[in-house]
C-alpha cells in the first residue's frame, strides 16, 4: 500500500496516469481525420437520412418495402451482387495464387497488371466494355467471324452484361486480399504437410486453402458491399433495362425528383449492407477460429 | 536392438547413406561432396556453425531440396529423387510447423488421415503418441493455445506416429529456455532409443551435440570435418576448426621437434616445447590442443615435462569451476579451467602462475597451414 502511494507522488504519476495520457495522446492523432470525417461524410449522411422521415412520416419506407416493383429492385440487387462475388472469387483465387508463388517478376509484371485498371476510372472502363459487347462489339464480330454464333449475342444492356463489366472493375478488390492471405502463409507448413505424405490436392484442401481463407472472406465481403451499391457501370452497361438499387436511387432524385423516397432508400440499403457486413463477420470469425 | 514399440509399423528405423552429395546455389557451393552413414536406430548429430550447409542437408534428406550431385540411399532404397511424401520421414521443424487451423489431435492425425487409416486405428495411435510425449488430455486444444514445449511435443508425436523409418530434427530446442531444452533433449533421447529411430539431429550448439549423440558430423563449408562418437570428438579431434568448434580449446602450432618411445616434442614459435603422447615424423606440422581443464595448477616440488607459466589477466567464476586467462611472455592467451574446492586458494588477477599437462592430455594433429 505505501509503495503505490509513494509512486503517486513521483513526478510522471502512477502507472496508470501514464498510460491513460499516452492512450489521449495517440486518440489525439486520429482527430483531425474524425473531424474531416464528420464534415463531409457523418454529416451530410444524417441529413440525408432525415429526408427520408420529412413530415415525420414513414411512407417513403412502406413504399420501398412494400410495393413489388421496389421489392424486385432490391432482389436483382442482391442477385446480381452474390453473382459478381462469386464469378469475382473464381477468377481472383487462381490468380492471387500465381501472384503468390511466382518469382518475383512474375509477381512484379502481374502485380502491374492487376492493378493498372485500379488507376484507369470506371467510366473510361465501362465504356470501353460498351465497345466491346455491343451488337457490332468485338466480341459478337469475332464470334460470327469464327462461325460460333449467327446471330450476335445480347451481351449489352442486360444482367449478363452488367456483371462482366463489375467482375472486371471489382477484380482486383478480392485479387489483393487473397494474395495478402495466401503470403501469411507459412511455406514450412506446406513442406511439413508433404513431409507427412499428402498429395498436392489434400496440402491445398487441408492446409492452404483454411490458411488462406480469411483473405477470401475479408475479399468477399469488400467485392459484395461494392456490388451492392455499384452505380456507373449498372448504368451504362445496364442501358435502364436492369435496374439495380443505385440506378433507382439516381432515378428518383434526377428524373422524379423525390428526394425523401430516394433517401428512404439509400437508408434502407445502408442498413442491409451493415447488416450482411455484420453478419459476414461473425461467421467468417467462427470459420476462421482456428487460424491465426 | 530395443523391443518394437507398437507405434512403429515398420521394425525400428532404416539406415540412412548419403554418397557424395552436392549442392550449389548459384556461384556458391553449400554441399561439397558429402559422403555420411546413418545405421539403423543410431542418433546422429550434423554439428555446424550457420552457412556450413548443415541444414540443405537436412532438406534433401527430406526431399524438400534436389542434390546436383550424388545418391540418398534409405534402407539401402534410391531416394534422391523421391517426392518428400513418398519418403516416409518424419520431421521436426525449428519452429514446429504445427498446423494452426487444426487442434493438436488433427495435428497428430494428419498424417495417418494421408495414409488412409480406418478410423479406430488413428485414434489408437493418436492416444499412443500422445502418451509417449506425456499430452493426454491435450487432444482437443490449438497449436496458439500451447507453451513451446507442449507444441515441440505435438510437433514431435506427428513426426512419429506414422511409423516413419527416419527421424529428422531441425534444431527444435532452439526457442526453449534452458531448463526446458533440457528436459525436452532428454525426452527426446529416450523416445527414440525407446522406438529404435534412425534420428539425423542438427544443431550448432555443440553442448547438446555432446549430450544428446551417439555420433556426430563436424560441418564447415559444406564438408564434414570429422564423424566421431561425441567423446572422441572432443578429446581427439581432426584439425582445428573441430578443436575449436567443439568444447573450449587452446591451440596451438608448430612443428614435430623429435619423436621416441611413442611421445613426440613439439617446437612451437614461441620457444615452448611441449611433449606430448603421439607418433609423428619429425618436421611433420601440427596442431596441439590442450583443453582448459587438462591444465593443473603446478604444485610444490612437482615435476614436470609440460609447464606453462605466465600472469593471470581475467578470472570467472563459474559455479562449479574458475576460469582463468593467462597470458604468457611472448603474449599468448591460455584459458584454463580449475575445479572449484573449498581449499582453492583465490587467484588474484596479475599474480603468476604456472601450470602442468600431462603428455596424454596434449592432443596433436597434423595441420597444413594451407588447409586451414
Amino acid at each position: 500500500m505505501n509503495a503505490v502511494t509513494a509512486s503517486a507522488h513521483r513526478p510522471g504519476g502512477s502507472p496508470a496516469v501514464v498510460e491513460r495520457r499516452r492512450q489521449h495522446v495517440l486518440a489525439a492523432l486520429a482527430l483531425p481525420a474524425l473531424a474531416l470525417l464528420a464534415v463531409l461524410f457523418a454529416y451530410p449522411v444524417l441529413r440525408l437520412m432525415a429526408l427520408s422521415v420529412e413530415g415525420g412520416t414513414l411512407a417513403w419506407y412502406a413504399k420501398a418495402l412494400g410495393e413489388s416493383l421496389y421489392l424486385e429492385v432490391f432482389w436483382i440487387t442482391l442477385r446480381i451482387a452474390l453473382i459478381v462475388t462469386l464469378t469475382t472469387l473464381l477468377l481472383s483465387y487462381p490468380v492471387a495464387y500465381f501472384l503468390a508463388t511466382t518469382t518475383r517478376l512474375g509477381a512484379a509484371l502481374g502485380f502491374a497488371l492487376v492493378i493498372l485498371p485500379l488507376w484507369t476510372s470506371i467510366l473510361v472502363r465501362t465504356y470501353a466494355w460498351m465497345v466491346l459487347l455491343g451488337r457490332n462489339g468485338i466480341v459478337n464480330k469475332s464470334l460470327i467471324a469464327l462461325g460460333v454464333v449467327d446471330e450476335p449475342l445480347a451481351l449489352l444492356h442486360n444482367e449478363l452484361g452488367v456483371i462482366i463489366g463489375m467482375v472486371h472493375v471489382l477484380m482486383p478488390y478480392t485479387v489483393l486480399p487473397i494474395y495478402a492471405g495466401m503470403r501469411r502463409v507459412d511455406p514450412d507448413l506446406l513442406q511439413a504437410a508433404e513431409g507427412l505424405g499428402a498429395g498436392t490436392f489434400r496440402i491445398f484442401r487441408r492446409v492452404f486453402l483454411p490458411l488462406s481463407a480469411q483473405g477470401i472472406y475479408a475479399g468477399c465481403i469488400l467485392v459484395f458491399v461494392l456490388s451492392v451499391g455499384f452505380f456507373i457501370t449498372p448504368a451504362l452497361l445496364g442501358g435502364g433495362r436492369v435496374i439495380m438499387i443505385a440506378v433507382l436511387i439516381e432515378q428518383q432524385v434526377r428524373d422524379v425528383l423525390n428526394w425523401s423516397f430516394a433517401s428512404a432508400l439509400a437508408t434502407v440499403l445502408l442498413v442491409a449492407t451493415i447488416a450482411i457486413y455484420g453478419l459476414a463477420q461473425r461467421a467468417t470469425r467462427g470459420h476462421a477460429g482456428g487460424a491465426t | 536392438m530395443d523391443s518394437p514399440a507398437p507405434i512403429t509399423a515398420e521394425p525400428a528405423g532404416a539406415g540412412l547413406a548419403l554418397r557424395r552429395i552436392r549442392k550449389a546455389f548459384g556461384p556458391i557451393v553449400a554441399l561439397d561432396g558429402i559422403d555420411l552413414d546413418v545405421k539403423s536406430g543410431e542418433f546422429l548429430t550434423i554439428l555446424g556453425p550457420s552457412g556450413s550447409g548443415k541444414t540443405t542437408l537436412l532438406k534433401i534428406v527430406a526431399g524438400f531440396e534436389l542434390p546436383e550431385g550424388g545418391d540418398v540411399l534409405l534402407g539401402g532404397e534410391d531416394m534422391t529423387f523421391t517426392i518428400p511424401a513418398r519418403r516416409n520421414v518424419g520431421m521436426v521443424f525449428q519452429n514446429y510447423a504445427l498446423f494452426p487451423n487444426m487442434d493438436v489431435r488433427g495435428n497428430i492425425a494428419f498424417p495417418l488421415e494421408v495414409r488412409r487409416m480406418p478410423r479406430a486405428e488413428i485414434d489408437g495411435r493418436v492416444a499412443t503418441a500422445l502418451e509417449l510425449v506425456d499430452l493426454e488430455g491435450y487432444e482437443r486444444r490449438f497449436p496458439r493455445q500451447l507453451s513451446g514445449g507442449q507444441q515441440q511435443r505435438v510437433a514431435l508425436a506427428r513426426a512419429i506416429v506414422f511409423g516413419p523409418r527416419l527421424l529428422l530434427l531441425d534444431e527444435p530446442f532452439g526457442a526453449l529456455d534452458r531448463k526446458l531444452r533440457e528436459a525436452m533433449q532428454l525426452e527426446v533421447r529416450r523416445l527414440q532409443r525407446r522406438l529404435g529411430l534412425t534420428t539425423v539431429f542438427i544443431t550448432h550448439d555443440q553442448e547438446e551435440a555432446l549430450i544428446l549423440s551417439d555420433r556426430i558430423a563436424v560441418m564447415h563449408r559444406g564438408r564434414i570435418e570429422q564423424v566421431a562418437l561425441p567423446r572422441e570428438l572432443y578429446e581427439r579431434p581432426a584439425n582445428a576448426f573441430v578443436a575449436d568448434f567443439v568444447g573450449e580449446s587452446n591451440l596451438l602450432f608448430g612443428r614435430i621437434a623429435a619423436m621416441r618411445d611413442g611421445r613426440v616434442e613439439i617446437a612451437f614459435e614461441n620457444d615452448l616445447r611441449l611433449t606430448a603422447r603421439a607418433e609423428m615424423p619429425v618436421g611433420t606440422r601440427v596442431g596441439a590442443l590442450i583443453r582448459p581443464e587438462r591444465l593443473h595448477l603446478t604444485g610444490a616440488g612437482a615435476q614436470s615435462a609440460n609447464r606453462l607459466s605466465g600472469e593471470v589477466i581475467e578470472t570467472v567464476y563459474v559455479g562449479t569451476s574458475h576460469k582463468y586467462r593467462v597470458r604468457f611472455r611472448d603474449g599468448t592467451e591460455f584459458l584454463v579451467r580449475v575445479r572449484d574446492t573449498a581449499s582453492q586458494a583465490s587467484v588474484e588477477i596479475g599474480a603468476s602462475l604456472s601450470f602442468d599437462v600431462a603428455p596424454e592430455d596434449v592432443h596433436v594433429f597434423r595441420h597444413d597451414e594451407a588447409a586451414a
